[in-house]
């Protein structure tokens, strides 16, 4: 059993009481919600006569199933527009802060919420919405909820909680020029397994995280639940609390307070952990998925395994995800034609992404249809003040408004028929991308960029001097 | 009767479908274009819809469409199910087809919290057991099983199998109470001492 980590000394702080064997009635810090998961849940507290307990906790933003072309209401998916209308009413009538589009903060909740302050050390912070556990990176227990435990916590901003055991991850080695937490995170998933995690929080060490920023420490923390782990988090440190510093939404006045806290809950040297494993950074090269979900990756010079290395379910779930994707055993990954390429999502939809693609776009044509989607309107006007979308322009892209946009197709961006795409997003499970026979290979936004150059698979290495 | 005793379950019994693959996720139990509705109340009609049709042909062979598993009340899985989104819709869909139980290896945290917040019951059993369900529903369709939440036990055909489940949601079953929500709300003085407590709440 862990003992003295973060996670256990948040989850104290957090504990109102047991409830029954094992299980914790939490206290919630922050309360996110989002248009998707949460009409039902508003819909269960009126039809109870429940009011919303704290919506001082509680922050909302409307991002799924807005467009990214034309943000002109009514939307024309009317499903769309009824979704978006909802919410705003439940928000106002319950006195919630809201982003809508053009308020300048509008954007990817797990863009947003960090890029506002509103996410600090030490808080539990949840929302419907199982990347919740983007969170992590500023060292906070956030993990994703159903829509009933989203009533709860509306009504009670708390929720009976099973305790996770806790597997430490240490980073060791470094990333080498080109190679991008993203590339870390899938890389992770494809040693650890899309199992690994079942069961576990993963908090994330070793001698590496000094050299990661906040924006990589969140992809990685983003792809922990592509692991099967709940969550991930890092221990709060200098870059965590700078990054906070000024921020709107972040402790001002008591700021030096707030970090003595937040050094206070980071796990403590003799810490115990459930299990360790250590992960060379050193020996990785781009990672590209070849299959339906985030474990069947490659590094870019390698070959799609041969189905001999498999066996019973195993072979029959790999020769399966290859006969979806079109792709035979034994092929290179590089040079796979692809139809769209997708930068963007709660992944990969930060500055630093988009600097990413920008080095290796400028100068440069894409080959195929290349949609950059922002992760919020923040991140749009920094892009523009470094003048990224004039290199995005130029080298053919599309610069589109910020939303979850082809991450998962809830809006009018899909693929069509058995489309393939690059994307930075965190799945490639069948039909995600909007369309059911639709294909997607994730990659970090280097290896997107590359590939959107070259209209095929493509290693990102050779266009970074 | 009391809103309590109507939500007590003890046992579920009924014919079971087999679904045996790894890692299904939310995605394939609930495409996400069916997600842009403010209500639970179609969800049935979506469950794993991108596998039970196809170019808008019905696979008449899906679990989901065969005839021969029509009524099942419990679904055999294999490991990680329902992971990937948090979205109930998943779960939402299976209670409303139908299912009102799920046998699997293992399960994704999210979606097994969500399938026991709706009454929806998730339990474990070895890979091995797992194949003996399989090939028990593949000899007969019509085998009548029987999850005995109080003795912990799947029953069929005079045989037992041993089933694990997290023993707070066992009892929760047991007494009806797996909807958290009047448990959380009678706590309200002592989520009032924690506020007082967490002194972040305070900072400005």
């Amino acid at each position: 059993m862990s003992k003295n980590t973060l996670y256990d000394k948040v989850w104290e702080l957090h504990k109102i009481c047991e409830l029954n064997d094992k299980q914790v009635q939490l206290f919630v810090g922050r309360h996110l919600v989002h248009e998707v998961t949460s009409p039902q849940a508003f819909e269960m507290l009126n039809e109870n006569n429940l009011q919303v307990r704290n919506s001082n906790l509680t922050f909302s933003v409307v991002d799924h199933v807005i467009p990214t072309d034309n943000l002109s209401r009514p939307f024309k998916d009317t499903q769309a527009e009824l979704m978006t209308k909802t919410l705003e009413e439940n928000v106002k009538n319950n006195s919630i802060r809201f982003f809508g589009i053009g308020s300048g903060k509008q954007g990817v909740c797990h863009v947003v919420f960090p890029e506002q302050g509103i996410i600090w050390p030490g808080q539990v912070a949840v929302c419907g919405d199982s990347h919740t556990c983007t969170y992590g990176a500023f060292g906070a227990l956030a993990f994703g909820i159903g829509t009933t435990q989203v009533s709860h916590v509306l009504a009670t901003q708390s929720l009976a909680m099973d305790k996770l055991k806790i597997k430490k991850i240490n980073f060791t080695g470094k990333l080498n020029k080109g190679i991008t937490a993203k590339d870390l995170a899938l890389f992770m998933i494809k040693k650890l397994g899309v199992k690994g995690g079942v069961g576990f929080a993963y908090e994330f060490s070793g001698s590496l995280v000094s050299e990661l920023d906040m924006e990589a420490r969140m992809t990685i923390c983003n792809m922990a639940v592509e692991g099967g782990a709940r969550l991930g988090y890092f221990n709060p440190d200098t870059i965590t609390f700078n990054y906070l510093k000024d921020k709107e939404f972040a402790p001002k006045k008591d700021f030096d307070e707030a970090v003595e806290f937040w050094k206070s809950i980071a796990s403590d040297a003799n810490a115990e952990f459930d299990d360790i494993i250590e992960i060379n950074a050193s020996e990785i090269k781009p990672v590209i998925t070849f299959g339906v979900n985030p474990q069947q990756a490659v590094l870019i010079n390698e070959k799609i395994p041969s189905s001999e290395n498999f066996s019973g379910k195993e072979k029959e779930e790999f020769i399966d995800a290859l006969n979806y994707q079109g792709l035979n055993e034994n092929q290179s990954i590089e040079g796979v034609p692809v139809d769209l390429v997708f930068i963007g999502s709660c992944t990969n939809g930060r500055l630093t992404d988009l600097i990413q693609a920008a080095e290796i776009l400028k100068n440069n044509k894409v080959k195929v249809k290349t949609w950059i989607v922002p992760g919020s309107e923040q991140v749009k006007k920094k892009a523009e003040e470094l003048g990224l979308d004039k290199i995005f322009i130029t080298a053919g892209c599309e610069w589109r408004f910020p939303g979850c946009s082809i991450c998962l197709a809830m809006n009018p961006d899909r693929l069509i028929g058995n489309q393939r795409s690059a994307a930075t997003s965190n799945r490639n499970f069948k039909g995600r991308q909007g369309s059911p026979t639709g294909r997607t290979h994730l990659m970090s936004p280097y290896s997107a960029a590359a590939t959107a150059i070259e209209g095929k698979i493509a290693n990102p290495l050779k266009y970074l001097k | 009767m009391s809103i309590i005793q109507e939500k007590i379950i003890s046992k579920i019994q009924g014919t079971a479908m087999p679904k045996p693959a790894n890692d299904q996720n939310t995605d394939d139990i609930v495409p996400a274009r069916f997600l842009k509705e403010i209500t639970f109340s179609k969800m049935g009609n979506y469950a794993y819809y991108d596998e039970r049709f196809k170019e808008g042909k019905k696979i008449e062979e899906h679990p989901f469409n065969n005839s021969k598993y029509a009524s099942a009340k419990i679904l055999v899985a294999g490991a990680n199910y329902g992971c990937g989104s948090s979205r109930e819709h998943a779960p939402q869909a299976l209670k409303r087809f139908g299912i009102n139980a799920i046998i699997a290896e293992s399960f994704s945290e999210i979606f097994a919290g969500n399938c026991a917040s709706i009454g929806l019951i998730g339990i474990t059993v070895s890979k091995e057991n797992i194949s003996k369900l399989i090939e028990t529903i593949n000899e007969n369709p019509k085998t009548e099983f029987t999850i005995d939440l109080e003795k912990k036990k799947i029953l069929f055909n005079e045989k037992e199998i041993p089933f694990d489940i997290i023993e707070a949601r066992r009892q929760s079953f047991l007494n009806g109470t797996w909807d958290a929500m009047a448990i959380l709300q009678k706590n309200e003085s002592k989520i009032k001492e924690l506020e007082k407590k967490l002194a972040y709440l305070q900072f400005k």
